[in-house]
């Protein structure tokens, strides 16, 4: 069996690509701002709401951590037009990864909440700190700190994720690959193309993740 | 012509999940046979072998599912032909997995004590002994609860074997979809299934994780 790559057509199609890759990093991006509010809100719910929230809140994170992705893009693309609301693909394709990565964000920021010590909430009160700044100071950030790792490489993973939602023709990497293929039949050279970018966004978003880390969480603890 | 979902439709659907679960098995029979290699590579004492069982995880850890899944289809088509979808969708999550399986289980490995280790370096044992009669047997314990959690994980990847072509539980749902038009019917009843296998596991998971989830001192 003999074969010739031919890069050719992958190579002239680079400014289709690179723009393919500014839109899963734009994608990614708002989905883990977006995905970092809902862990936030959902783990305080969790930790400190009524029983009926906190029972809601375990409801969706059991419904959308043993359901796979692909199918919460289906019913949010397909289903939810149904009960009379329309999203278009990309708007469908951010919420989907919103709800997705929200749902283990919960668990995670919650485990870094559980972590706190009462004693370092009753601390804060005797300094007669507001409930705010306690929660801010005391809570969320060192919970944020331990957690840290876990949620980052998360986020990691929804970005790598965010490939599947090219099924539901949302503009990004994988769907600008899935045109180029449809147009040069060049599969495997341009699928071998975009896997080496996808690996490259994930290496510049831990280094992002890094960086970030180390001017949040480092510059605190010396200030 | 729409066609109406009726007993037949949703029989379809639960019907194919007989192959979400038969992919499921074989890519954990593969990912695990992989993956114990993959950790026992991570944790071998040559420099190289831990050095290319580290760029193995991190390729695989680092690149989407379903970017592996695409280069195994076109991949085999291209070096001999048509290849079955179900075998691509076998290779690439046995690949995956086994990436996935291979970092978990080297943690395991690693959180035996270092006393472990020395005790059985002391009693003359070589790597291949050492892992298989002291530390293997310990690790085993530890790695029952995460590999249960990753099983799950491994399942829902499966449904990503839909978009190349292969008839599974999310397939299926795609096709009685096109055919009967029902999506919030038809993807909701899919998403049902999933959590009818999934859930178990999960609590299985949990379970396991409470009770064997320490290091045994």
């Amino acid at each position: 069996m003999h074969y010739t790559f031919q890069f050719g057509d992958v190579w002239a199609a680079w400014p289709d690509l690179l723009w393919g890759t500014w839109l899963t990093i734009q994608l990614s991006a708002s989905a883990m701002a977006l995905g970092l509010v809902v862990a936030i809100a959902g783990a305080l719910g969790k930790t400190m709401g009524p029983r009926p929230l906190r029972w809601a809140i375990d409801a969706y994170i059991e419904a959308i951590r043993n359901t796979p992705f692909l199918v919460q893009i289906f019913l949010i693309f397909f289903g939810l037009p149904s009960i009379g609301l329309r999203l278009d693909s990309n708007q469908a394709a951010l919420v989907a990864m919103v709800v997705n990565v929200g749902a283990y964000g919960i668990e995670i920021v919650r485990a870094g909440i559980d972590n706190i010590q009462r004693g370092q909430i009753e601390a804060g009160i005797a300094l007669g700190l507001r409930p705010l700044q306690i929660f801010r100071h005391i809570i969320l950030f060192p919970a944020l700190q331990t957690i840290y790792p876990a949620l980052t490489s998360q986020f990691i993973l929804l970005m790598l994720g965010s490939s599947v939602v090219s099924t539901i023709s949302a503009q990004e990497l994988t769907g600008a690959a899935n045109d180029l293929q449809s147009r040069t039949f060049r599969s495997f050279e341009i699928y071998i193309v975009v896997t080496a970018i996808y690996l490259a966004l994930s290496m510049a978003f831990s280094g992002t993740f890094a960086a970030i880390h180390r001017a949040v969480f480092v510059r605190e603890e010396r200030g | 012509m729409i066609r109406q979902f009726g007993p037949s439709e949703a029989l379809f659907i639960v019907t194919a999940v007989r192959w979400t679960v038969a992919l499921t098995l074989i890519a954990f029979a593969g990912g695990g046979i992989v993956g114990l290699g993959v950790a026992l590579a991570r944790t071998a004492p040559a420099a190289w072998v831990r050095v290319a069982a580290t760029g193995y995880i991190q390729l695989f850890q680092g690149t989407p599912l379903l970017m592996q899944l695409f280069l195994v289809f076109f991949g085999a088509a291209m070096f001999g032909g048509s290849v079955d979808p179900l075998v691509a969708a076998a290779v690439a999550l046995t690949l995956n997995g086994a990436a996935f399986l291979g970092e978990i289980w080297r943690g395991c490995i690693e959180a035996i004590p270092k006393g472990q280790w020395e005790a059985a370096t002391a009693l003359a044992l070589r790597f291949p002994a050492r892992m298989r009669t002291v530390v293997l047997p310990q690790a085993a314990r530890i790695a029952v609860a995460p590999t249960v959690g990753y099983l799950v994980q491994l399942l829902k990847a499966t449904s990503l074997a839909s978009i190349i072509g292969f008839v599974e539980l999310t397939r299926a749902g795609q096709i009685m979809n096109n055919a009967t038009f029902r999506p919030f019917l038809v993807f909701g009843l899919v998403a049902v299934i999933y959590f009818i296998l999934c859930w178990p596991l999960s609590w299985f998971s949990r379970r396991l994780e409470a009770r064997f989830g320490s290091v045994p001192p």
